[in-house]
């Protein structure tokens, strides 16, 4: 069987912009068809933005990759029309499980909550969120939505202007030229945009090697985390096992660091260890494996002109909290509300500064988590080994050591407090709702929360109403009960006995009030939009 | 007498944990075991509740061992 990843979904096709007397000006060109950059060029296209994708390949990633999708993540999914594919897809799960040594020490459920329409996480392999994303792009372009990839075009060279950034790129038939007002560069880890325009990323790399094998194999563990800390498998060190849909299984086991690389990623090497992981007598197969070693670092400036950058190419944290995607996915949530509104004309460029000021503190908040999470799980000093083995053995009997136990904080969205965008808050309303924060969801009558909200900005109104904010300000209104809604009055209204939250298009709260006033609304709205003259979201 | 509080107490476990990883960094072995040892006294006198620090050393003493 040909998998996907074997099957070219945008293969080269020569495009009449090749044969251009002088080079075609596009308003946004995405460069990478990744997760990060697929999902840009759909929020853009569903915005009526017209928008190219550039990539060097033509055929989604080989190996399962990035495999946890968070809540969050779906949500933002949910809102791009692949959010039903991906659950349905993949491997829904909510619980975690801790090994030391050869004891099962304890569990923990990353979603203790009900009321939300998505859970904690879905195992996925990269290459299905591709394709299903790639799919939608193609479903958009067949309704007529100004959106393409172009497979096998590699970028060689970029100049920056004022008003617009010039690309030289190869294709098997030769070079063109093409000139974006705006680029996104989503090109990964080792992004040639960042090199080209000589760019720093600076940080801190781990001395340590992780084996990665996705093993295909009928197994009955349960759908759960399961992580190990100093194994008999695998003395010293540590491993994780996580299920993936298709019978295949995502095995990471650390190595250390004085290894011979490529005689590790051999079989004769990896199925031996295997092996001794899952016992003599499981029959398996290896779909594919890799040796990664990582890095936390980051850009200094995610904006740079008429160059944004998102995903990997922005930042890069170790994988322990499938904070890698999740958060490129966040990246591009919040900037392509943002471009479209400056494309508009109804928002000046300094809006886009909020999406560095925001997503850079997201970055510095993921990367101190999966630091954190690394010098947990690969102690660097006897001392610190000594604490961490304490904390294991504590919380093999007491509670009040688990949360001490870090084998990844699993990614959760970050709260933009003093964010620039941000305006009034209220005392009793929930701290969880506050400016800032991404808006959890919670059931309505008819469905869900988060289902209810359209693309712009939104007015939620709960046991109080906007009267004439919608026709004023040509928001959204929604007019909820809580009267007979606990977990909606929990999240939005805690000792209050209404509110009025103005909701940003990527779903994160901008201000809030006990009732609705509409002069402050109209401020909130203004800084939100860093809208310098008329008002027109 | 008080018992020991063996719930969840510590509001950011994570950034405490940081913390204490940091105030070792560069230090020696025997440096760092004197700094643990200075520790201890120095919380042991701000409980000051000697029952309850013998139930923390009986605590402390009584997680079962691992195999070696």
């Amino acid at each position: 069987m040909t998998k996907i990843f074997e099957t070219p979904l945008y293969p080269y096709a020569r495009h009449p912009d090749q044969d251009a007397a002088a080079p075609p000006r596009h308003k946004v060109v995405i460069l990478g068809a990744g997760p990060v950059g697929l999902a840009a060029a759909i929020d853009l296209a569903q915005r009526g933005v017209p928008v190219v994708v550039l990539d060097e390949n033509d055929r989604v990633s080989s190996g399962s990759r990035a495999i946890c999708f968070a809540k969050r993540t779906l949500e933002i999914l949910d809102r791009l029309g692949c959010g039903d594919v991906a659950v349905n897809t993949g491997v829904t799960w909510n619980k975690g499980r801790v090994f030391f040594d050869e004891r099962d020490i304890f569990e923990f459920n990353l979603l203790p909550e009900d009321g939300h329409n998505r859970p904690a996480f879905i195992n996925l392999q990269q290459y299905y969120l591709e394709q299903f994303l790639v799919e939608r792009v193609q479903a958009l372009a067949a309704e007529g939505k100004p959106v393409e990839i172009r497979g096998r075009n590699r970028v060689e060279a970029i100049g920056r202007h004022s008003d617009h950034v010039r690309l030289e790129i190869e294709t098997p038939e030769g070079p063109y030229e093409l000139h974006a007002d705006w680029l996104i560069a989503c090109d990964g880890a080792n992004s040639p945009t960042r090199r080209m325009m000589g760019l720093d990323f600076v940080g801190r790399v781990f001395e340590d090697n992780f084996l990665i094998a996705d093993v295909v194999m009928k197994a009955d563990f349960p759908t759960e985390r399961w992580f190990w800390f100093d194994p008999p498998f695998n003395r010293g060190q540590s491993a994780l096992l996580h299920r993936q849909p298709d019978n295949v299984w995502r095995i990471d086991l650390q190595l250390g660091w004085d290894i011979d690389r490529e005689a590790e990623k051999h079989p004769d090497r990896v199925i031996p260890r295997l092996k001794a992981m899952l016992g003599e007598d499981v029959a398996f197969g290896l779909e594919w494996v890799s040796i990664y070693t990582f890095q936390c670092r980051r850009m200094e400036k995610f904006r740079h002109g008429r160059v944004l950058f998102a995903g990997d190419a922005a930042h890069q944290v170790s994988p322990f909290g499938a904070r890698g995607a999740n958060s490129g996915l966040q990246d591009t949530d919040n900037l392509c509300w943002k471009l479209a509104l400056v494309l508009d004309g109804r928002a000046p460029e300094d809006l886009l500064d909020s999406y560095d000021w925001e997503r850079v503190y997201g970055a510095d908040e993921n990367i101190m988590n999966s630091t954190r999470a690394t010098e947990f799980i690969t102690p660097k000093s006897e001392i610190s080994r000594v604490f961490r083995d304490a904390v294991l053995d504590l919380a093999s009997q007491h509670d009040f050591a688990r949360p001490l136990v870090n084998s990844g904080r699993l990614s959760v969205p970050c709260i933009y407090d003093d964010g620039p965008l941000n305006s009034d808050d209220c005392a009793g309303l929930p701290a969880r709702t506050r400016p800032g924060a991404p808006l959890p969801d919670a059931p309505l009558a008819d469905g869900w929360l988060l289902g209810a909200l359209g693309q712009g900005f939104s007015l939620l109104a709960i046991d109080t109403d906007c009267s004439d904010a919608a026709q004023r300000f040509g928001v959204d209104v929604l007019t909820l009960n809580a009267q007979d809604n606990p977990l909606l009055a929990e999240r939005y209204l805690g000792t209050q006995s209404g509110a009025v939250y103005l909701v940003r298009p990527d779903h994160h709260v901008a201000a809030r009030w006990p009732d609705y006033d509409a002069a402050a609304v109209e401020t909130a709205l203004r800084r939100a939009t860093c809208a310098h003259g008329g008002l027109n979201v | 007498m008080s018992d020991l509080n063996l719930h969840r107490n510590l509001t950011d476990p994570d950034g405490f944990y940081a913390n204490l990883m940091a105030v070792h960094d560069g230090l020696s072995k025997a440096e760092s075991d004197a700094l643990n040892a200075r520790l201890i006294l120095i919380l042991a006198n701000h409980i000051g509740d000697e029952a309850l620090l013998a139930q923390a050393l009986h605590t402390a003493l009584d997680i079962a061992p691992r195999a070696e």
